[in-house]
């Protein structure tokens, strides 16, 4: 059991080395030079050349690589090219508010594709299955900018119950807050459900026909009961890896719901400073999102220990 | 005796095709352990899954199953779930798959008797302790704690049946519940099998392909060929004397003590042919 922790940990780091490899080459080859940028047409390809020195862009690519990982590691994602400020200060007040909506989304995800993708599997023969399954399919053709801009006409411009964008921290007012948090965090939670509710629904299928669910029919458990005793737990291997892999697009769909509702979060920083050419913030962002990517995958397949007895003592069978 | 169990006119069909069971008539008292014999796809279990109220969803169910003067066709299924486990239960066939692997054996067979009981878990605990000791375990605790992967197949069935008697049903169904597992460990378990059953008073529908084990379990016992009932009777009655060419030939083939070295082994095949012409069916 160790061991499968230890080298599940160990593939875990090596994904972030190969991540971060590829993350540098890919801002490396954008297009556009930040030192033309910041000096404008007009600068001389000396002082061009002069601005490139003092950034660090004139030392051989392995070097930059090494300085940037380097200082990562330490906790010092080095200063936008921009500002000059510390991409870390850039970053620090935005994380909390991808991360909110990120994590309420695939947690509203989560409490509607279950029971939905229960019912989908036990009345798939009958109408609520059918409806339940077809309402999933229309949900996945939705995107979530269209979902989320039908919700502020609906319910900040109509009807006036919610803001229709911007943010306040947690700390400074939890009710101003939450208002701020429910149009986004819905047009999030439902479009990923809608991706969810199949893989929910499949796998339960795959539990109703195991001969252990007839057993514990058997013993005098209603369908929707022995679902939750039993087959809850043997589904939830298959269940919390889709859930891993929803992250990565969870995060993605996070950063079109920040566009959309104006929250100051990652992801409208990543766009700013792609657009802006800033490739110190836009290679800190990426490398963020892709190691909590990887460490919740790698929580996933860790917790498969704790859900399957058998995988516990792989040799006494 | 009254009948406990009493199955009429009962036909099941799957979709378009042909009816898996047409037209089962059985009976069984209140006590009585019946066997039910039959070729592979004969319909035993269909016939006992339509008791349970277990078939799928496909299965369109006719006909009358009266359990302890109650009608099961058509009640609804949280009046049924109410029955399962508690008026009557199941042994299945599958040892290696019909337990829950992630849950320790013992919960299962406690949640078994507080589904219907109500009882607190330290009630529970003593009464499966209790149960797992009945069906032969003499380290009852450690079994209790254990998840099924890691116990052996006769084990499981044990555990299965403990399951299945907790709660002192009237009527165990048991779909071949030893023919998985191999002849030494099959001994033990219908050792166990036969003296819960006796303990319990409970009455048994006994599925299985041998004859010799139906006959030393069974009092009575039904032939079942093609989805009907063919014939039935005590089992001395007809393992001595079958009425039905089918059973004629079931009994021949088991008979191997008395095949003449060096001949052909009689087949059921070589029985029926001849009763397609002349049987009582
Ligand atoms: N879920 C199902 N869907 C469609 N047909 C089924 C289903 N279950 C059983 N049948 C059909 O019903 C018939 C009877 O099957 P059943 O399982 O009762 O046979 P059996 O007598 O128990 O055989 P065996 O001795 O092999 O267990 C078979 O022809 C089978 O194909
Ligand atoms: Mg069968």
């Amino acid at each position: 059991m160790l061991r499968t922790i230890g080298v599940r940990l160990g593939v875990f780091a090596l994904g972030l080395v190969v991540a971060s490899v590829v993350i540098f080459a890919i801002t490396q080859a954008l297009p556009g030079d930040i030192a033309r940028v910041l000096l404008g047409d007009g600068a001389s390809a000396d002082q061009v050349a002069a601005r490139r020195a003092q950034l660090g862009l004139d030392r051989p690519l392995p070097e930059q690589y090494l300085a940037w990982v380097g200082g990562m590691v330490r906790g010092d994602f080095g200063q936008s090219w921009l500002s000059g400020l510390p991409v870390r200060d850039l970053i620090g007040p935005r994380v909390g508010v991808t991360a909110w909506l990120a994590g309420l989304g695939l947690l509203l995800a989560a409490a509607i594709a279950l029971p939905l993708g229960a019912l989908a599997a036990l009345k798939r023969r009958r109408w609520p299955g059918f409806l339940t399954s077809a309402l999933a399919q229309v949900g996945m053709a939705v995107p979530a900018f269209w979902a989320g801009i039908l919700l502020v006409v609906v319910f900040a411009i109509g009807l006036r119950w919610l803001p229709a964008n911007g943010y306040v921290p947690l700390r400074s007012d939890p009710l101003e807050w939450a208002s701020h948090l429910v149009l986004p965090v819905v047009s999030l939670g439902l479009v990923q459900a809608a991706v969810l509710i199949r893989y929910v629904r499949s796998a339960f299928l795959e539990v109703l026909g195991e001969d252990h669910f007839r057993t514990a029919r058997s013993i005098g458990w209603t369908p929707w009961r022995a679902l939750a005793r039993h087959g809850l737990r043997n589904a939830a291997v298959s269940l919390v890896t889709v859930i891993g892999l929803q992250l990565a697009s969870v995060l993605v769909g996070a950063i079109v719901i920040e566009r959309v509702f104006v929250l100051p979060g990652l992801g409208s920083l990543l766009l700013t400073s792609v657009i802006s050419n800033d490739l110190v913030v836009v290679r800190g962002i990426v490398m963020l999102l892709v190691l909590a990517v990887l460490l919740i995958n790698a929580l996933v397949d860790i917790s498969y220990v704790f859900i399957d007895p058998r995988l516990r003592t792989g040799a006494d069978r | 005796m009254s009948a406990l169990l009493e199955i009429t006119d009962l036909t099941v069909a799957f979709g378009r095709r042909p009816p898996a069971l047409r037209g089962v008539d059985l009976v069984v008292e209140d006590g009585q352990r019946l066997g039910l014999i039959g070729e592979s796809g004969s319909g035993k279990t269909v016939t006992a899954l339509a008791v349970m109220g277990l078939l799928p969803d496909t299965a369109r169910v006719r006909g009358s199953i009266r359990l302890g003067g109650r009608e099961l066709v058509g009640l609804r299924d949280k009046e049924m779930a109410r029955l399962r486990g508690d008026l009557v239960s199941m042994i299945f066939q599958e040892p290696m798959t019909a337990l829950d692997p992630t849950m320790r054996a013992g919960r299962q067979v406690a949640e078994a008797f507080r589904l219907h009981r109500g009882a607190d878990a330290g009630r529970a605990r003593e009464a499966v302790l209790a149960m797992l000791t009945a069906v032969g375990f003499t380290d009852a605790a450690r079994l209790a704690d254990s998840y099924p992967h890691q116990l052996s197949g006769g084990q499981r069935q044990r555990v299965m049946t403990a399951m299945a008697l907790i709660n002192s049903p009237r009527l165990v169904l048991c779909d071949e519940p030893t023919t998985a597992l191999d002849v030494t460990v099959q001994a033990t378990v219908l050792r166990v099998l036969d003296e819960v059953l006796d303990a319990e008073g409970a009455a048994c529908l006994f599925i299985s392909h041998d004859l010799a084990v139906v006959s030393q379990l069974c009092s009575d016992v039904a032939v079942m060929l093609e989805g009907a009932v063919v014939e039935r009777g005590s089992a001395q009655q007809v393992f001595d004397a079958p009425a039905h060419a089918y059973t004629a030939g079931l009994v021949a083939t088991s008979r191997l003590d008395l095949v003449v070295p060096g001949s052909r082994l009689p087949t059921v095949a070589d029985h029926v042919g001849r009763a397609r012409s002349r049987g009582p069916r």
